[in-house]
């Protein structure tokens, strides 16, 4: 019987990846079929990544609406035991997220921190998770016979312009204080750096994160901004980098059906004031209630 | 007279077959045209007009058939030139309601009858049911086919049945439900097709919106095609209304693709075609809206079905 061949041997075709969206727990192509080619620092061809239209935007935003009902309905500790999910997943494929990270131009010492920081931020808010509502939560004292009370409840779909500088731990920290709190997400991914956000994509596939709960998309910051700015169905627009321009254009369009717009201007994603549960309270309305009682 | 017309009716055990992998060649080409802007805009347009809005749940008041009323007469005022959809369908008991909401409107009030959605019940109280849909006002009656009998062969009881129904409905208009979804085979879909059209159908309709799957393309082209050979056969013109499951405003253009390509222009109107739906028309509206505003636009801005 003739040896079969190895296939071990160098002559071995490289199978490649290909950077596709997510979107409602799948990973389509961009409908629009257009792409645009990552180069890493030193000028190689990282790959082809999808550069997705206003119309993969709107089926984001219908997922993310469709998925919020059923993720806003879990309870918090459910969300917190996902969150915690999260981070033993990223852990598990941490080698990957650091060799991404290299070939988009970090130093390993930088990658190995960025990794190591972005699986603790995922079990910070995790904690998080089941404990922001009875912290920011109230009692309040009224003069009327009335018993009165505070509670959060998540705002809705969020779009998110994720960190241009810090394209895993920023892009993490501004999903997990998203999700913890039941709301359900639109990603833009970092434009020079899209390479974890397509890999984390794989993560939270793997991870109980329920279909349409994060979606995440790739292209250009310039050509979907108007897009997440203007979605009358998007009730959140969050936005980390430094652009005056974009910020006052998110600033301008959110009055189009009273979007919040939370801006954390040039925010450093890898200092101690970006981990903190009112992170998660700027996603939330408060909900007051009055409820008669008797003397 | 008799004698002719009997002439005139076909054997419907010889209904022509359906080629099943054709009509999904056929279909998935309709779904490939591309229309924008203008063109976009007049089809949605024309889809909301011809929109049945439609509510048949056991659970239906006298309420909810009201709100339905005003949502048919004010589906988004805020918004000009909006054209007004064709009928409002409800059962026979809530009729009466809503003729008197729709009053001067201009909108039609259906009346699913015979039993609906099982039909099977015996044909004098399939009759009474009719008539008391026309004598509460009803300006369409859809009625639904005997499928157990269809399924058994009894060809002659389902075309007299019809017969019978469209005599009870007088001046009434009459839809008749095959409820494809019960009738298996595309073959079988054509000929009980055939039946109602022979039998005096004014419209033929897929679907009850009680079984799934309700109206496909595939199911609608069948029809559309037993209508084409019926108007080659006699001049006469009949309605096709596609019901349940067309919810998205994308597929009613398809829709309105696949009509224009089999009937022709002759049928683009809502005297000859209408989608049954509820949830369509806020997703036609939320379109139009785009058209309009350039933003994608969210329910919390519609009204409520």
């Amino acid at each position: 019987m003739p040896k079969a061949k190895s296939n071990t041997t160098k002559s071995r075709l490289n199978i490649q990846k290909t950077y596709k969206i997510y979107i409602g727990g799948k990973f389509p192509r961009t409908e629009s079929g257009r792409y645009y080619k990552l180069k890493s620092a030193d000028g190689d061809l990282l790959g082809n990544i999808c550069l997705s239209s206003r119309k993969d935007f709107r089926n984001a935003v219908g997922a993310a609406r469709g998925a919020f009902k059923g993720w806003s309905g879990k309870s918090a500790f459910n969300r917190s035991q996902i969150l915690y999910r999260l981070g033993e997943m990223l852990e598990g494929r941490s080698a990957q997220f650091k060799e991404e990270l290299v070939i988009q131009g970090a130093t390993p010492k930088q990658a190995q921190a960025e990794v190591a920081s972005s699986i603790d931020r995922l079990i910070y808010y995790a904690g998080w998770a089941d404990k922001y509502q009875q912290v920011f939560s109230s009692v309040n004292p009224v003069a009327s016979s009335h018993f009165n009370f505070t509670i959060l409840e998540p705002t809705g779909v969020v779009a998110i312009l994720a960190p241009e500088k810090s394209s895993l731990l920023g892009l993490v920290s501004v999903i997990a204080v998203t999700i913890a709190g039941g709301n359900t997400c639109v990603v833009l991914a970092a434009e020079s750096a899209p390479l974890s956000a397509v890999t984390f994509s794989e993560v939270i596939h793997s991870s109980d994160v329920p279909g349409g709960v994060v979606n995440i998309l790739t292209g250009r910051r310039k050509e979907l901004l108007s897009q997440f700015t203007m979605h009358m169905d998007v009730n959140a627009i969050v936005y980390s980098d430094n652009d005056t321009e974009t910020i006052s254009k998110i600033k301008r369009d959110s009055t189009s059906n009273v979007k919040r717009a939370i801006i954390y201007k040039g925010m450093d994603w890898s200092s101690a004031a970006a981990e903190s549960p009112y992170f998660i309270s700027d996603v939330q309305e408060t909900k007051t209630t009055w409820h008669p009682i008797g003397k | 007279m008799s004698a002719t017309l009997t002439l005139d009716i076909p054997d419907f055990r010889n209904s022509p077959r359906v080629d099943e992998v054709g009509i999904e060649e056929r279909v998935s080409r309709f779904t490939k045209r591309s229309i924008k802007t203008e063109a976009k805009n007049t089809g949605l347009r024309l889809i909301l007009s011809m929109i049945d809005l439609t509510t048949l749940e056991g659970k239906d008041t006298e309420g909810k058939v009201r709100q339905l009323c005003y949502k048919a007469r004010h589906l988004h005022d805020s918004m000009e030139g909006i054209p007004k959809v064709a009928a409002v369908c409800v059962y026979p008991s809530l009729v009466r309601i809503a003729k008197k909401e729709l009053e001067g409107s201009g909108i039609n009030v259906a009346a699913v009858a015979t039993a609906f959605p099982s039909g099977q019940a015996p044909k004098a109280v399939k009759l009474a049911d009719t008539k008391f849909a026309v004598k509460e006002g009803a300006d369409e009656v859809d009625m639904v086919i005997s499928r157990g009998k269809f399924l058994e062969g009894d060809y002659k009881f389902v075309f007299n049945e019809i017969g019978a129904v469209k005599e009870a409905c007088g001046e009434a208009h009459l839809k008749v439900i095959l409820e494809t979804g019960e009738l298996s085979t595309l073959d079988n879909i054509r000929r009980a097709s055939d039946i109602a059209l022979y039998a005096g159908a004014d419209f033929i309709k897929t679907s009850t919106g009680k079984i799934s799957p309700a109206a496909t393309m595939q199911v609608t082209l069948v029809m559309l095609e037993a209508i084409r050979d019926y108007y080659y056969a006699t001049g006469k013109m009949v309605g096709m209304k596609p019901a349940g499951g067309i919810a998205k405003s994308k597929l009613a253009l398809h829709y309105l693709v696949m009509l224009k390509e089999t009937l022709g222009n002759a049928w683009m109107t809502s005297k000859w075609f209408r989608f049954g739906a509820s949830s369509l028309a806020n997703d036609v509206l939320m379109q139009l809206a785009k058209q309009e505003y350039g933003n994608y636009q969210s329910m919390d801005y519609f009204s409520l079905d």
